[in-house]
């Protein structure tokens, strides 16, 4: 089933086993498997299949004038349908009213890196989009001035036509599409870029959503709603323990409910698992129902193999003994932190504890199959359709040529998309079946059961303050099962690009730093989350700041820009993260005046250091990542040990604000996903097996616990559209738990250092 | 053999007497705005209206629905000009969108039948309704737009 696999894990190793796999290239390693001497790549270009700004890729006009826009990523709720459309509609000169948007099957060698996942696509395609706007507005130009005999000079788009002023004649995009597509695509360097000051779209909140109408009258296509003719409906019954298999079953009693077509074994497969099904046993019936009532009728015995004895308390202390043990893999070492800890004049202590986390996408996994003349054709609320494509050919035996997987609608993602492993299932299931059509559909249980989890970790924190209060050295150890698990036989240590969110790239103005990295096994599988691995580490870094100011006596906002220091752009190189979320370390320098910036646009935003009521309090964090800063303000109030948080100020800066009102929608929703992770939201396992179930017990926020008031600051930084754009889909996130639980320390005096809250303040 | 009538069209149900409403509407009506995220009402991605009041249409079996009028998303209005879909648009309350068919069936059947809504009553009764997106703050101000429209 591999088709790579990262055995060596030194560095040099590392990086070329990530040059054969895509999936973790996906998340931004620098350079596919380049040789040493060559120039390293970044960003787009390090992306696997990299970028295009063909015009005739993205941009179709009918006869009509109605100018169709392709979009290549995934929407999942960032806008991303809306945004590419508003930047190529923009420099297209197009009247938004003629524009509609298509979306690309998985084809990377057509259209570019098509991987949704790391607040990239806006990062990564703003430009490209421009180009492939302005060329086609160029290419339009040509055909009227040809057409009108003049010289192209003399014409010029906009409001959906060209002009020709001296003779007052205008030609409509629709007449002008067919002799405009056939010219030429003109040289990136010929391009003229609108000026911002022109844009219509661009940076404008006024343009609405593509998909609304759609959307509000239930008209919308996810993967869940897909519909073929003759098609059958599935699910699955998968090893209640990872890396379980069923060793026996009994089907008679599923199968004699009408309706109930056939039983399919899945095979389970060996670590690492990557994204192949877990395996299990399939039913498949004429509706979902009926299916679901098959499965409840199937008597499976099942063997659970090395993860039967995974126990969240258990591992926990397994994690703790890690993260309280010197002789971890050092992963930053600035200065020298044992001497500077023997020089100071105290030493505080911390250990941080963040739970599994399951994405709970409202739509669960589900996608359509169907294999017609050996060629498979699939339907998926997918956010990696390229993968999709290469392991679902793998699995049916088919070239990928002969593999088309279609995009539909995510009902979220959060990571939990980047994983095709349902695809491959309904793909078995058609397989199973002559190539009939199967929907196959995950039950809530099934996603709660079988995620690919957030992580878990134990942070310990240890600082050695000067009589000043000032922190002169500084050891954080992070203990965490890493993503590198699906990939590779047994690996222990967190990848680059784990400790690069966050760990190893926080700037603080500290002399004396070392980051440690002990081992830590994982259990189940581990995977993407929207924010990844800087949600333990932000939760620590910020809680343990805000001990340190009260050690310091000092206030916490105040402590902790004192902490970051001065303004100063810092390679992150020299902070030992290679990785940078795939970044240009010099073009995207971590600028830690923007970091205060956003801290003190929060704090001004929460009317911080305001007098408080009893049970109430402020607290603050700030954070570095997907090379944006966030600062969050939180107010809680704590009554008989429930904790509500009426009022959350979140300040981004992302650079140039291309679609102000989806980042507003990104950071609004960053924040209530945030209160959840603070308030409530947790997996937990006991003899190998999820303890919760469904929305009953897998809780995250109803709007009764989601604050009234969310201010959204969207700062402004120097450069403009000139600057290189920061993410926004997974930065607003990180800081929001640490912010509410330091509220909750200036409201009771007690410091959370456990995620969730839960009732651990009821007494 | 159950009777009964979907958006204004009357159908006839034979199937197996458990099946909830939702399969029915989706599997065999074909009418897939009505979204599956739970199975045991906890998260009202299903919710449509029965008669008039908002329902799980999840754990509602189809059998027991002689005589009653269901209406979905797809039928709540000509043309979703609804106030309350009016308003969605109106303030771009969708992120993906999957939960917004059930949050707007709920929220309709509230403001239809109130002239007022205070936030309390919005927080009270929208918390049936789950989205992992967090669109909450724009769910409310669409609701006290939707409100205003009627009036």
């Amino acid at each position: 089933m591999k088709s790579a696999s990262i055995i060596n894990i030194s560095r040099r190793g590392l990086l070329a086993g990530m040059g054969a796999s895509t999936f973790v290239l996906a998340v931004g390693l620098p350079g596919p498997g380049r040789a040493q001497d060559e120039e390293p790549e970044f960003g787009r270009d390090a992306m696997p299949n990299g970028w295009t700004d063909d015009p005739k890729v993205f941009i179709a006009i009918d006869e009509d004038g109605i100018v169709t826009i392709t979009a290549h990523r995934s929407e999942m709720g960032q806008g991303v349908r809306t945004s590419i459309a508003m930047v190529v509609a923009d420099e297209l000169g197009a009247d938004w009213e003629n524009v509609r948007v298509d979306q690309a099957p998985g084809h990377e060698e057509k259209y570019g890196n098509q991987d949704t996942d790391g607040s990239r696509s806006l990062r990564h395609f703003f430009m490209p989009m421009r180009r492939a706007g302005a060329a086609a507005r160029a290419m339009l130009e040509r055909a009227a001035a040809e057409r009108w005999g003049v010289d192209v000079s003399e014409v010029s788009a906009a409001g959906h036509a060209v002009v020709h002023a001296a003779s007052d004649r205008s030609l409509g995009y629709g007449e002008l599409a067919a002799a405009a597509m056939d010219l030429d695509v003109p040289a990136r360097e010929t391009l003229t870029l609108k000026d911002p000051s022109t844009f219509r779209y661009i940076g404008k909140s006024d343009i609405g959503l593509v998909d609304n109408m759609d959307i509000t009258t239930g008209t919308t296509t996810y993967g869940i709603d897909v519909r073929r003719d003759g098609m059958l409906y599935a699910v699955v019954a998968r090893p209640p323990v990872y890396g379980g298999r069923a060793r026996s079953f009994d089907d008679s009693a599923a199968l004699a409910i009408p309706g109930v077509e056939k039983v399919v074994a899945i095979d389970p497969v060996d670590f690492p698992t990557e994204f192949a099904p877990l395996g299990g046993v399939a039913v498949i019936a004429t509706n979902t129902f009926l299916a679901i009532k098959g499965r409840n009728a199937l008597e499976i015995e099942w063997e659970d193999g090395p993860n039967a004895g995974y126990d969240s308390e258990t591992y926990r202390e397994t994690l703790s003994n890690a993260a309280n043990s010197s002789g971890g893999k050092v992963v930053r070492d600035q200065g020298d932190f044992d001497e500077g800890l023997a020089g100071a004049a105290r030493t505080i202590e911390a250990e941080y504890y963040i739970p599994h986390l399951a994405q709970a996408p409202m739509e669960p996994p589900a996608a359509v199959v169907e294999i017609r003349d050996g060629k498979a054709e699939a339907w998926g609320c997918v956010q990696a359709p390229q993968v999709t494509r290469l392991r679902l050919a793998e699995r049916l035996g088919l070239a990928k040529e002969d593999v088309t997987v279609n995009v539909t609608l995510l009902g979220g993602g959060f990571g939990r998309k980047s994983k095709p492993d349902f695809v491959l299932e309904a793909g078995i299931l058609s397989q199973a079946m002559n190539g009939t059509p199967v929907k196959l559909t995950w039950t809530r249980e099934d996603d709660i059961h079988h995620s690919y989890y957030h992580t878990v970790s134990v942070e310990k924190m240890t600082a050695g303050l000067d009589e000043s209060g000032r922190p002169v050295a500084w050891l954080h150890r992070t203990a965490a099962p890493t993503i590198g698990s699906i990939f590779a036989p047994d690996p222990k240590q967190q990848l680059p690009f784990e400790l690069g969110m966050g760990l190893l790239n926080m700037p603080l103005d500290i002399e004396n730093v070392r980051a440690e990295n002990p081992e830590a096994a994982a259990h189940v599988r581990i995977g993407w989350y929207r924010s990844v691995s800087n949600i333990p580490h932000a939760f620590a870094i910020q809680s343990f700041i805000a001990e340190l100011a009260d050690a310091a006596e000092r206030d916490q906002k105040e402590y902790l820009l004192e902490v970051i220091g001065p303004a100063r752009k810092v390679n992150p190189t020299d902070l030992g993260d290679v990785w940078n979320y795939g970044e240009n370390p010099e073009i995207y320098a971590i600028d830690t005046g923007r970091l205060a910036n956003v801290i003190e646009e929060a704090a001004t935003g929460i009317e911080w250091g305001r007098e408080m009521p009893e049970g109430s309090g402020l607290g603050i964090a700030g954070h570095y990542s997907f090379v944006s800063y966030v600062a969050v303000a939180a107010e809680v109030s704590v009554q008989d040990g429930i904790v509500t948080v009426p009022r959350v100020s979140i300040a981004i800066d992302c650079g140039a604000h291309v679609n102000p009102d989806r980042i507003r929608s990104q950071m609004e929703g960053a924040v209530i996903m945030g209160v959840g992770q603070a308030l409530m939201t947790e997996v937990t396992f006991a003899e190998g097996r999820a303890q919760q179930d469904n929305f009953d017990t897998y809780l995250i926020p109803r709007m009764d616990r989601a604050p009234q008031r969310i201010d959204v600051h969207l700062v402004s930084s120097e450069g403009g559209y000139d600057q290189p754009l920061g993410g926004v889909g997974e930065p607003g996130l990180p800081p929001v738990a640490p912010a509410i639980t330091n509220a909750v320390f200036a409201a009771t005096g007690q410091r959370i250092r456990q995620l969730p809250i839960a009732d651990q303040l009821r007494t | 053999m159950v009777n009964l009538v979907v958006n204004g069209v009357e159908r006839r149900f034979d199937g197996d007497e458990e099946t909830p409403l939702l399969w029915y509407l989706r599997d065999e009506l074909g009418m897939t705005g009505t979204k599956f995220g739970c199975g045991i009402s906890a998260c009202g991605a299903c919710t449509v209206h029965i008669d008039g009041y908002p329902s799980f249409a999840c754990v509602t079996p189809v059998s027991t629905l002689e005589g009653a009028k269901v209406t979905t998303i797809e039928g709540l209005s000509e043309g979703g000009d609804h106030p309350v879909q009016v308003a969605w648009r109106e303030l771009n309350v969708s992120q993906c969108g999957y939960c917004q068919a059930g949050q707007i069936m709920q929220a309709a059947a509230l403001v239809d039948e109130y002239d007022t809504v205070t936030d309390e009553d919005i927080d009270s009764v929208m918390s049936a309704n789950l989205c992992r997106c967090g669109t909450y703050p724009r769910i409310r101000a669409a609701i006290k737009r939707a409100v205003e429209m009627k009036s």
